[in-house]
């Protein structure tokens, strides 16, 4: 019993990361149907960003995480243009290779300035730990959930309350009828854009305290699981995203913790592909079938 | 017993009823139109007819003249149902647009095919003998739309009337018993109508064929249709002789209600 | 026409048996080293790979991010072959096998997963690969993450040559039969493709079922030319070389993954060394041929168009 309550806390903390990045994916599809695929390219890029911030920058930790989620904002709107705006008119597979050539092209750039090598990241955080019976919750896992939790609910309160908001979600129904309604959909995309990569900065740092170490490639993997949290939940939705990240985050520690830590990687994966043939819409995602 | 008998057919979406308890038959060698305001169900109809969608309840049974019972056809694979004998041509028009006039009509013929993969990989004489002489019959169809000088053409450079055409050689290369057209005069000016008429009705001499045609040209179905069926709102509200629908009162109705609506 | 000696057949057949000699020469006299033969080799599974990935994707439409995880399953299958009957008849078996088991594992995979489309059937297939390659990890008789070493070489100029060869023309011959062009409809329209009596789904199978037989065969040649294999060697990145080929030279077009296999060989081999280097070359290739190409360098065109095109103008003339 304790063990299972000490997975379900590593879980909710490790899920709470993927929900970060998951909600980049799941806004950015919801709003010009692409798989950002260099979205966890980002997040490696907020780490990086954390890394130098609190090292050479001497930063504490909201400083740093500001930094690294200003950083991304800016490279996330910088990729939109750049990239992904000439292809907004083309095949669904362009955008999807075009994707994967910005996600090699972060992962190498990197690594061709700061080498392949892993860091270890530096400690802002207190090594505090609290002790509930044999259930350890560090202080680590404190922060990574409580800034989590903090920046779903400011992206709820932007989605639903503001008028960058308003428009992002008309977008995401339809381009252009928004377009007609005077909203301007190139600044709403490049806002998308902004507030998803700013929250996988936000994971990036979150994920250098948790796991301790970064490298160029770190964000192939988590970007992918997030990828899967995104379509679990629904792909579009932003509370499917939040529900497919811890999903995605408590499954591989359960895997890890009771089986084989070698195949949790396939375990989300094959999680995916059962989901895709199942219910490929997701739990909270709409349906959609082609007009003949 | 009729050739297709569409017996109490249903298809719900989610909580929308768009074809809503509809009997029809076609008997063979007929003629007959399906006419609706926007929206009836008329190519949800189709749909269910050709295996893209499967009905929600009631049943499409093929009575072939050849065969003792008829042919359960309701929720069979559109690939099946073009096998037993039910060709389409598609509303917006669904060429395969980046290829050539040829291959259009070629790819149609490929469920008659006389190879197997091992000939298709090693392009034995019986691979040589079928190509020529798919080549052969397709270029023979090409020639009844005046199309086959342009057989080596993409499809989508073809003019738009051309496009049409080229759907309904490419829904006769499946060798069909009935052949469905969905608006086929759609964006026509009135004299290629005119030719068209005239082809249809060819045609179904030629190709001992049984046509259920939609179409938005009235005057084209009244002209050619033998009887008319009338779909709104999912449902069937009138049937029969084209002088009885245009004296149906629902009829008139339904269409007077559209244009009010329009206005 | 229906005789297979026809005169455009005795010209291609000579033109392959010319290269096949002028290379085995070169080779002999020491004008291509063994350096260089790395790079011939390099090139050869990859057109091998190219173009059965262009029969899937590039032909009949489905996007498949997966395909090294075939070559991992033929390169395993017959370098444990050829472990244990060291010949040139286990070597020959050993390839055999590699292509069946890729092709069992591609209709396996296959079935559930081509129901999907685009960018979800993208993604199933890089999570199909990923999971060959964990089972690969933690397998015993694959050694886990070590991989299998010393793995007999058998792979010579000659065998590269036939199996290139043999892919580019079987392949070839497909796409241009009644089946080939069942699978190219699918591409173009899939429900105008059922509505004309195709059996998507068998055919979309039918695809990956080859593409995955031929990658199995380059695997195999890989495994024994290289004498070591581990399952990093197939990753994700490895999915990608392939797919950079085949967007490059054109999907669609046979000729264009070729000439882009021998391309992208060349660039790697002077950028060898500088591996950052190659690959942010590799992503730039991607962007900027999607952006102001997205045919690729040939589209859907073939060499053999270029035949076609000289006959028609002398017809005018």
């Amino acid at each position: 019993m304790e063990q299972f309550l000490q997975q379900v806390v590593n879980g909710i903390s490790l899920g709470s990361i993927y929900a970060l990045i998951a909600l980049g994916y799941t806004m950015v599809y919801g709003i010009i149907k692409l798989i950002n695929f260099a979205h966890g390219d980002v997040y490696m890029i907020g780490a990086f960003v954390g890394f130098a911030a609190i090292t050479y920058g001497k930063m504490g930790f909201f400083p740093a995480l500001l930094v690294a989620m200003i950083s991304c904002a800016i490279i996330g709107v910088v990729i939109e243009k750049v990239a992904y705006k000439p292809l907004r008119n083309s095949t669904r597979i362009a955008a999807l290779i075009t994707a994967i050539g910005v996600s090699l092209f972060l992962e190498y750039v990197m690594m061709f300035f700061v080498g392949a090598e892993v860091r270890s990241y530096p400690k802002v955080l207190t090594e505090k730990a609290f002790h509930l019976g044999s259930v350890v919750i560090n202080m680590q896992q404190i922060y990574i959930v409580l800034t989590a939790i903090a920046l779903m609910i400011l992206l709820q309160f932007i989605v639903h309350k503001t008028k960058t908001g308003k428009a992002m979600r008309a977008v995401s129904i339809d381009p252009d009828a928004a377009q007609l309604m005077g909203i301007k959909v190139d600044s709403t995309i490049s806002y998308t854009f902004a507030i998803g990569s700013a929250f996988a900065g936000a994971a990036g740092v979150l994920v250098g305290i948790y796991y301790n170490s970064i490298d160029p490639l770190m964000g192939i993997l988590p970007g992918l699981k997030a990828f899967v949290a995104a379509v679990f939940g629904g792909i579009g939705s932003i509370p499917g995203a939040m529900i497919g990240g811890l999903t995605i985050g408590t499954m591989e520690t359960f895997v890890s913790g009771y089986g084989n830590s070698m195949y949790r990687d396939a375990a989300v994966f094959l999680f995916l592909i059962v989901i895709l043939i199942i219910k490929p819409s997701g739990l909270l995602g709409k349906n959609t079938r082609e007009k003949v | 017993m009729p050739l297709l008998s569409i017996e109490k057919v249903t298809k719900s979406f989610g909580g929308l009823t768009a074809v809503s308890n509809v009997s029809m038959h076609l008997n063979k060698g007929e003629l007959v139109g399906l006419i609706g305001p926007n929206g009836a169900g008329k190519t949800t109809l189709f749909n269910l007819l050709t295996g893209v969608y499967e009905p929600t309840s009631g049943s499409i049974k093929l009575q072939l003249e050849e065969e003792k019972n008829p042919r359960e056809l309701g929720g069979l694979k559109p690939y099946n149902v073009t096998k037993t004998g039910l060709a389409r041509t598609f509303q917006n028009i669904r060429l395969f647009k980046d290829l050539t006039v040829l291959d259009n009509v070629r790819i149609a013929m490929h469920q008659n095919i006389q190879y197997q993969l091992p000939s298709a990989f090693l392009h034995f004489n019986k691979y040589h003998k079928e190509e020529d002489r798919l080549k052969e019959e397709a270029e023979r169809l090409l020639d009844i739309f005046h199309l086959a000088h342009k057989k080596n053409e993409l499809a989508k450079n073809l003019p738009y009337g051309e496009q049409r055409h080229l759907e309904i050689a490419r829904a006769l290369a499946t060798k069909p018993v009935i052949l469905l057209l969905d608006e086929p005069a759609a964006g026509m000016n009135p004299q290629e109508t005119a030719s068209l008429t005239e082809t249809i009705k060819w045609l179904r001499k030629e190709f001992d064929l049984t046509i259920l045609l939609i179409e938005h040209d009235m005057s084209l179905v009244m002209k050619i249709c033998e009887r008319i069926y009338v779909l709104d709102y999912g449902m069937l509200i009138a049937s029969g002789k084209p002088a009885e629908i245009r004296a149906n009162k629902r009829v008139i109705e339904a269409y007077l209600g559209e244009e009010v609506s329009h206005a | 026409m229906t005789s297979v000696l026809t005169k455009k057949n005795l010209l291609i057949l000579g033109c392959i048996l010319l290269t096949f000699v002028l290379v085995q020469v070169l080779m002999s006299v020491g004008f291509i080293t063994s350096f260089h033969e790395i790079t011939l080799a390099t090139i050869c599974i990859n057109i091998i790979l190219a173009v059965s990935l262009n029969l899937v994707t590039g032909f009949t439409g489905q996007f498949s991010l997966g395909h090294a995880g075939f070559m991992s399953i033929g390169a395993y299958v017959c370098a444990l072959i050829v472990m244990r009957f060291d010949s040139v008849a286990g070597f020959l078996v050993g390839i055999l096998a590699a292509a069946l088991a890729a092709t069992i594992v591609g209709i396996l995979i296959g079935i559930p997963t081509l129901r999907l489309k685009g960018d979800y059937l993208a993604i199933a297939t890089l999570g199909m690969a990923e999971i060959i390659r964990v089972v690969f990890l933690n397998l015993e008789i694959t050694n886990g993450a070590a991989g299998l070493s010393g793995i007999p070489r058998y792979t010579n100029w000659f065998w590269m040559y036939l199996f290139v060869v043999l892919t580019i023309v079987l392949i070839n011959n497909f796409i241009r039969s009644s089946h080939g062009r069942a699978c190219i409809s699918i591409r173009e329209d899939e429900i105008a493709a059922e509505s004309m009596g195709i059996n998507t789904t068998k055919f979309k199978v039918m695809a990956f079922a080859i593409g995955s037989f031929f990658a199995g065969i380059a695997g195999a040649l890989y495994a024994s030319y290289f004498y070591f294999i581990k399952p990093n060697t197939f990753g994700f990145l490895k999915s990608i070389d392939i797919l950079v080929i085949v967007v490059l030279g054109g999907m669609g077009s046979i000729t264009g993954s070729i000439i882009a296999a021998v391309l992208l060989a060349l660039v790697s081999t002077f950028l060898q060394s500088f591996t950052a280097v190659r690959m942010i070359f590799y992503a730039l290739v991607l962007v900027i041929i999607m952006i102001f190409r997205p045919q690729g360098l040939l589209g859907t065109k073939e060499i053999t168009d270029l035949f076609k095109f000289r006959r028609k103008n002398e017809r005018i003339e």
